[in-house]
C-alpha cells in the first residue's frame, strides 16, 4: 500500500485528442500512472503510444482533455498561464532529446538560463551554473559554445540546466537518443547520481532498452494506454515472453 | 532575460546585420528625403529669411507667395507711411532680369532694388566691399554661389573665373558694375541674386507703368502687428502680412500647387515600407528560426511578457543602432553636399519625427513575432 504523501504524480482517467473530425487522433485514452517521490519512472512503448503527450502533460506544457493529474499536490488546469509559468520556473527541469541550447549562449549561459528566468541576478546565476556544470564533469567547459561541445557534452549541460534550480519534477525526452550507447549510458549514470533525491521525482519516455536498468518503475505504453507498470526490466522482459 | 536577448540577437549575425541595415537604409531614405523637402521649402521664403529689418510686408492683395510678383503703384509706400502705428515703411523692387555674361550667354538674375536712402532690405552677410558701395555709379552687389557659378566668365579652355569687385556685366543691356559680394539664402530656382538701389533697379527693369515689388514696414514700439496689418488692409486695400504669415502662404503655396510633397511624401513612405518589407520580414524570421528556443524558455517558466520584452528589447536595439546609422549617414550627406546646389534642412524635429517612423517600423516588424510568440504552445519543445 503507497502511502498518499510518497505520490509526486498522480494521473487519472487523463485524455488527450489532437485535431477534429477525419484528423482527429487520441493520444491519451485514459491514462492512470502514480509516480512516487525518489522514483524514476521510465515511459517506454512504441512510437505514437502518448509517452510524450502524457510527460508534456504532467510537465504543465500540454492541456488535458480530460481526467485529472496533479503534481505535488497541484493541478494545472486550475492555474492561469502565469502562475503555471511560474510553478514550472520552480519545480519543473527538462531534459530534450534535442537539447534544446540556445547556441548563441555558452555552457554557463545556457544552464544558467532557469534561474534567470527566476529573477536572479546574472553573476550569482551564472556562478551556481558553473557549481552545477563542474558537479557533471564540465567545470572546464563553462565558457564553450553549443557548438563547441560533443553530444555526451551537450547532454550534460542540459542536465545541469534541468537541476540548477533544484525543480522537484524532471521530464526527460529521450535523453540518449542521439548519443551512442557508451555515451548514453554515462549519461544516464550521472542523471541518476545528480538528479534523484528523496523529494524528486524524474520521469524518462524512452524507446532505448539499454537504460532500463536505471529506471525504479518501468511504465510500458501503447495506443494512449498504460498497459502495464513492472519494478525492473528483467519483469518487462519476462511479462513479455508469457 | 535581457542578457539572454541580446546575445541571442547579436548571435545570429547576419539577420542582426540583416535588420539593422534594412532599419539604416529606412532611417536614411526618410531623414534624408525629408531634410530635401524642408531644405526646399526653407529656401521658397529664403528672401524673407534674409531681410529680416520689417515686420510686415505689404503686397498686391492678389499675391500668392512671395515670388508671385503683382506690382504695386509708387504712390502706395506713401499711403502706408500715413497709417497709424507705422514707423517706417519703405519700397522694394524684385524682378527677374537677364544678365548677358562677358561669353555672350545669358542668365537670368533675382534682382533686387532697395530703397535708395536707406539701403533697408539689403543682403544678410557682405563677404566682399561694403552696403554703401550701392551708392556708386551702376553699382550691383552679387551673391557668392552666383559670382562663383552661374555669373562667372568661362574663358575658351573652359576655366571658369568668379566675377570679382570692379568687374562690369549687362542688365538688361544696362552696364552694371560688381561693387561687392554677398551670401544671401539659396533661392529656390537656384538664380543668382543681384542688389542694386530701386532707382537704378527700375532703371535696368523693362518699362512698366508700375514697378514697386513690396512696401516694407516697421511698425511703432508696442503695436500688434496683426493689428496694425488689419489697418494697412482697411486704409490702403492693399495685402499686408506678417513674417511668418507671408511664409506660411508662401510654404501652403507650394505644397499645395506644386508636386514636390506629394513627390517626397511617395519617396518617405516607400523608405518606410521598405524599411517594414526587410526589417520585419528579417526579425520575423529571427524570431521563427529561434521558435524553438524561445519554446524551450517558454517551457521553463518564462512568462509570455518576459518573452514579449525579450523581443521588445531586441527590436529597440536594433531600431536604435539602424537609426544611428541612417541619421549620422544623412547628416554626412548634408554635410559632404553643404556647398552644392542640393538644399538641406534637418532640424531636430525632424530627427524626431524620423525616429518615430523607425520606432513605428520596429513595432510594426516585432509585432508578428510577438503574436507568434503568444500562440506558442511551450510543448513544441518535445516534438523533433
Amino acid at each position: 500500500m503507497i502511502e498518499m504523501n510518497n505520490i509526486a504524480v498522480r494521473c487519472e482517467g487523463v485524455t488527450k485528442t489532437y485535431g477534429s473530425g477525419s484528423t482527429e487522433v487520441h493520444a491519451l485514452r485514459g491514462i492512470d500512472l502514480e509516480v512516487r517521490k525518489g522514483e524514476l519512472m521510465m515511459l517506454v512503448g512504441p512510437s505514437g503510444s502518448g509517452k510524450t503527450t502524457l510527460i508534456s502533460i504532467i510537465a504543465g506544457v500540454l492541456d488535458r482533455d480530460g481526467g485529472e493529474c496533479e503534481v505535488f499536490g497541484s493541478d494545472f488546469n486550475e492555474m492561469n498561464s502565469r502562475e503555471r509559468a511560474l510553478y514550472r520556473s520552480q519545480n519543473v527541469g527538462f531534459v530534450f532529446q534535442l537539447f534544446n541550447l540556445i547556441p548563441a549562449l555558452t555552457a554557463a549561459e545556457n544552464a544558467a538560463a532557469p534561474l534567470m528566468i527566476r529573477g536572479l541576478k546574472r553573476r550569482e546565476a551564472l556562478d551556481r551554473a558553473c557549481e552545477v556544470l563542474d558537479r557533471v564533469g564540465l567545470g572546464d567547459r563553462t565558457r564553450s559554445l553549443p557548438s563547441e561541445l560533443s553530444g555526451g557534452q551537450l547532454q550534460r549541460v542540459v542536465i545541469a540546466r534541468a537541476i540548477v534550480h533544484n525543480p522537484r519534477l524532471i521530464v526527460c525526452d529521450e535523453p540518449t537518443s542521439a548519443l551512442d550507447h557508451e555515451t548514453g549510458h554515462k549519461v544516464m549514470e550521472l542523471l541518476h547520481n545528480v538528479a534523484i533525491g528523496i523529494d524528486r521525482v524524474l520521469i524518462v519516455v524512452t524507446h532505448d532498452a539499454r537504460i532500463f536498468e536505471f529506471a525504479s518503475r518501468i511504465a510500458s505504453m501503447d495506443d494512449g494506454h498504460i498497459m502495464q507498470v513492472v519494478n525492473s526490466h528483467h519483469d518487462l522482459e519476462q511479462k513479455k515472453e508469457n | 532575460m535581457n542578457f539572454i536577448a541580446l546575445k541571442m540577437l547579436i548571435g545570429d549575425r547576419a539577420k542582426y546585420l540583416g535588420i539593422i541595415f534594412g532599419l539604416a537604409f529606412a532611417s536614411l531614405l526618410i531623414t534624408q528625403q525629408m531634410a530635401i523637402f524642408l531644405g526646399l521649402m526653407t529656401r521658397t521664403y529664403g528672401f524673407l529669411t534674409d531681410t529680416p529689418q520689417p515686420d510686415i510686408w505689404v503686397v498686391d492683395p492678389k499675391v500668392q507667395y512671395i515670388d508671385d510678383l503683382k506690382p504695386l503703384r509708387e504712390t502706395d509706400v506713401l499711403r502706408v507711411r500715413g497709417v497709424e502705428g507705422v514707423a517706417w515703411a519703405v519700397r522694394l523692387y524684385k524682378g527677374l532680369l537677364k544678365a548677358r555674361l562677358p561669353n555672350g550667354t545669358f542668365q537670368n538674375c533675382i534682382v533686387v532694388g532697395l530703397d535708395d536712402e536707406t539701403l533697408i532690405g539689403g543682403p544678410p552677410v557682405i563677404l566682399e566691399g561694403e552696403l554703401s558701395n550701392l551708392r556708386h555709379n551702376d553699382a550691383i552687389i552679387v551673391d557668392n554661389v552666383g559670382a562663383d557659378g552661374k555669373l562667372a566668365n568661362v574663358t575658351p579652355d573652359g576655366r571658369r573665373i568668379p566675377l570679382r569687385i570692379g568687374d562690369t556685366m549687362e542688365l538688361n543691356d544696362h552696364r552694371a558694375i560688381v561693387a561687392g559680394i554677398c551670401r544671401v539664402t539659396r533661392t529656390f530656382q537656384s538664380q543668382p541674386v543681384v542688389y542694386t538701389t530701386y532707382s537704378r533697379a527700375t532703371v535696368f527693369a523693362p518699362r512698366e507703368r508700375k514697378l514697386m515689388s513690396f512696401v516694407l514696414v516697421k511698425a511703432n514700439p508696442g503695436y500688434d502687428l496683426s493689428e496694425l496689418c488689419q489697418r494697412i488692409r482697411k486704409t490702403t486695400g492693399l495685402a499686408a502680412y506678417t513674417k511668418d504669415e507671408i511664409k506660411t502662404i508662401t510654404v501652403r503655396y507650394y505644397m499645395k500647387y506644386t508636386g514636390i510633397p506629394v513627390n517626397f511624401g511617395i519617396t518617405v513612405i516607400l523608405g518606410f515600407i521598405v524599411g517594414v518589407a526587410i526589417a520585419g520580414q528579417t526579425f520575423y524570421n529571427f524570431t521563427q528560426d529561434n521558435i524553438r528556443y524561445f519554446g524551450t524558455l517558454k517551457a521553463m517558466g518564462a512568462s509570455d511578457f518576459m518573452l514579449l520584452k525579450m523581443v521588445l528589447l531586441q527590436a529597440a536595439m536594433v531600431g536604435g543602432i539602424g537609426y544611428g546609422m541612417g541619421v549620422g549617414a544623412a547628416s554626412t550627406f548634408s554635410f559632404l553636399s553643404g556647398r552644392t546646389e542640393l538644399s538641406f534642412c534637418m532640424p531636430w524635429q525632424l530627427l524626431v519625427a524620423s525616429a518615430v517612423a523607425i520606432a513605428l517600423i520596429c513595432i510594426i516588424s516585432s509585432f508578428l513575432s510577438m503574436w507568434r510568440i503568444v500562440k506558442l504552445e511551450p510543448a513544441i519543445v518535445f516534438k523533433t
